[in-house]
């Protein structure tokens, strides 16, 4: 149909067709997948959730005299940091709290301040600080250092995360007697609401169910900035159980992504203080599909009551790792502010944000159609999936 | 019939006396209390809704100004931080009322304060602290 490079020189020429995967949606239903996959080059998708396996790493200017952070203790604005390799790198992880945070053990506590807040700091502008205590050396002496950094102090900051665009999520509901607080929010008891995590048909990975135009090295929209996929996503599920659409029935696939954080915004990368859960980092996230063949367009057509996902009992089926789901709803029931679990309609509540996926795919379209973002030919398909033809 | 929303203060001394009932008996109104919040030898407030004729809501607010009760219309208590928001619409899943709904075409939040009862609910909910109590 048409190449990825043809798909570049289009939008070098800017000429290039971008929708989103919303927009696709009544393309297809108005003039069918044919004609749609003639008329447009590129699909854009978004979303943007609490995403807790997110982590930034960095690495300082050194001090004179020399200090090896390595094997030392270090903290940013008091959250426990990582620095146990060479002298200058540091990781913060979204979820890591300060030593003097109670945790739960106010319950339910509030982790007002944690590794996301330092992160959204940065990527905001401001300076955090930084205290190391460690030991000497012969070529790295010093053993205290405290300094005020932002990002522009830093020789890199990078956004990594292991796992996340969860291609399937659950339902979160709660069938227990007392309220309880999960990464999936507030669940009040007897089934009183269900929070989904999801964007639906505007899902990266929902869009493209069979990762037949993604893969390892492909350009995406990340926080804010530009990022790559490096590596299926830890928990990542090579052959999920599918329905007649591809789309996946039990847990699927996952993508490892990284990306400068130097270019990203607040916008996109927010820290979410989740009452009695944690701290967790919101991250906005969209992936671009090349329409390189019409099956690329019959797959981004999908619609939020193709979608469905398994409500499953956050009180004890879900912490006690006890299989089975109370049955499975669409996004677009989920959408509709209610649903029926059981008999009994529960509020609907969400987790992940459309509106500002939305914004994502949106704004990831206006940049390849101005000729900012350009298509990157993935080196490598995930495990499980087969890259197309043309690409 | 007439349907008032009202804080009121009330001074430590009063705290102990049953002017809630009193409205009650003597007023003839029908009263919702909202919320409480009483801070033993201080003070208290409680945001109530009054139910009743023109004519004994007023006889009842002039009874409570005469116990010595500061009577406030209610001003927006709960406010909703837009520029936190991210419209993750966790909020409206827990809301009793419908303050707190979802625009359908958007998917933004909305946010309707006539019909907070200010249970506080929201807060917790909220994992962006874009829901925050005046109270
Ligand atoms: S305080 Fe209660 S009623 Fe008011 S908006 Fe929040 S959840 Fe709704
Ligand atoms: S829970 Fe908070 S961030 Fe989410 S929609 Fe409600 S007010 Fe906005």
């Amino acid at each position: 149909m048409r190449s990825l490079e043809e798909i570049n020189d289009k939008i070098k020429s800017g000429k290039v067709v971008v929708v989103t995967a919303e927009e696709v949606v009544d393309m297809v239903k108005e003039q069918g997948v044919k004609k749609t996959a003639r008329m447009v080059d590129v699909v854009t998708t978004g979303t943007f959730g609490p995403m807790c396996s997110s982590g930034i790493y960095f690495n300082i200017k050194q001090s004179t005299p020399k200090i090896k952070c390595g094997g030392g203790r270090v903290t940013v604005d008091g959250v426990a940091a990582y620095a146990g390799w060479a002298a200058a790198d540091i990781m913060v992880g979204c979820s890591a709290m300060t030593d003097e945070d109670p945790r739960n053990a106010v319950y339910p506590g509030l982790f007002k301040f944690g590794g996301a807040h330092v992160i959204q700091k940065l990527v905001a502008g401001e300076k955090v600080r930084l205290q190391v205590r460690t030991y000497g050396t012969d070529c790295y002496p010093r053993k205290e250092y405290d300094a005020e950094l932002g990002l522009s102090d830093m020789n890199n900051a990078v956004l990594f995360n292991p796992r996340n665009a969860y291609q399937l999520y659950n339902v979160a509901v709660n069938l227990g007697e007392r309220t309880i607080y999960t990464y999936m929010g507030v669940l009040k008891p007897r089934l009183g609401n269900a929070n989904f995590a999801t964007c639906g048909a505007l899902s990266p990975l929902l869009n493209d169910p069979r990762l037949r135009t993604l893969g390892i090295g492909t350009r995406i929209f990340l926080g804010g900035g530009d990022g790559y996929v490096v590596w299926p996503g830890t928990q990542h599920v090579a052959d999920p159980e599918r329905d007649e659409k591809g789309l996946p029935l039990t847990p699927s696939a996952t993508l490892a992504v990284i990306g400068d954080l130097n270019g990203m915004s607040d916008r996109y990368i927010r820290a979410a203080s989740i009452a009695g859960y944690g701290s967790s980092l919101a991250v906005g996230l969209g992936i671009p599909l090349p329409v390189v063949d019409e099956e690329v367009i019959a797959y981004a057509a999908v619609t939020d009551e193709d979608i469905t996902f398994p409500v499953v009992d956050y009180s004890e089926a879900y912490p006690l790792g006890r299989p089975g789901a109370l049955g499975r709803v669409s996004m677009a029931q989920l959408m509709s502010g209610s649903i029926e679990v059981d008999g009994k309609k529960l509020p609907t509540g969400g987790m992940a944000s459309r509106a500002r996926g939305r914004e994502v795919a949106l704004e990831l379209k206006q940049r390849i159609a101005q000729g900012s973002f350009l298509l990157t030919r993935p080196s490598a398909a995930l495990p499980g999936a087969e890259l197309a033809q043309g690409l | 019939m007439v349907k008032k929303k009202l804080v009121l203060s009330f001074p430590p001394r009063l705290i102990q006396q049953p002017v809630t009932s009193d409205l009650i008996r003597q007023f003839d109104l029908e009263v919702n209390i909202l919320r409480a919040r009483v801070v033993p030898r201080e003070s208290g407030r409680i945001v109530m809704q009054l139910k009743g004729s023109a004519k004994s809501i007023k006889a009842g607010l002039d009874y409570l100004e005469e116990q010595g009760v500061q009577v406030d219309p209610m001003v927006q208590e709960m406010r909703h931080y837009g520029e936190n928001c991210v419209q993750c619409t966790a909020c409206t899943a827990v809301c009793p009322t419908d303050a707190l709904t979802v625009e359908p075409v958007s998917r933004e939040i909305v946010f309707e304060p006539s019909h907070c009862i200010m249970c506080e609910s929201c807060i917790a909910a909220c994992s962006y602290g874009a829901m925050e109590s005046q109270f």
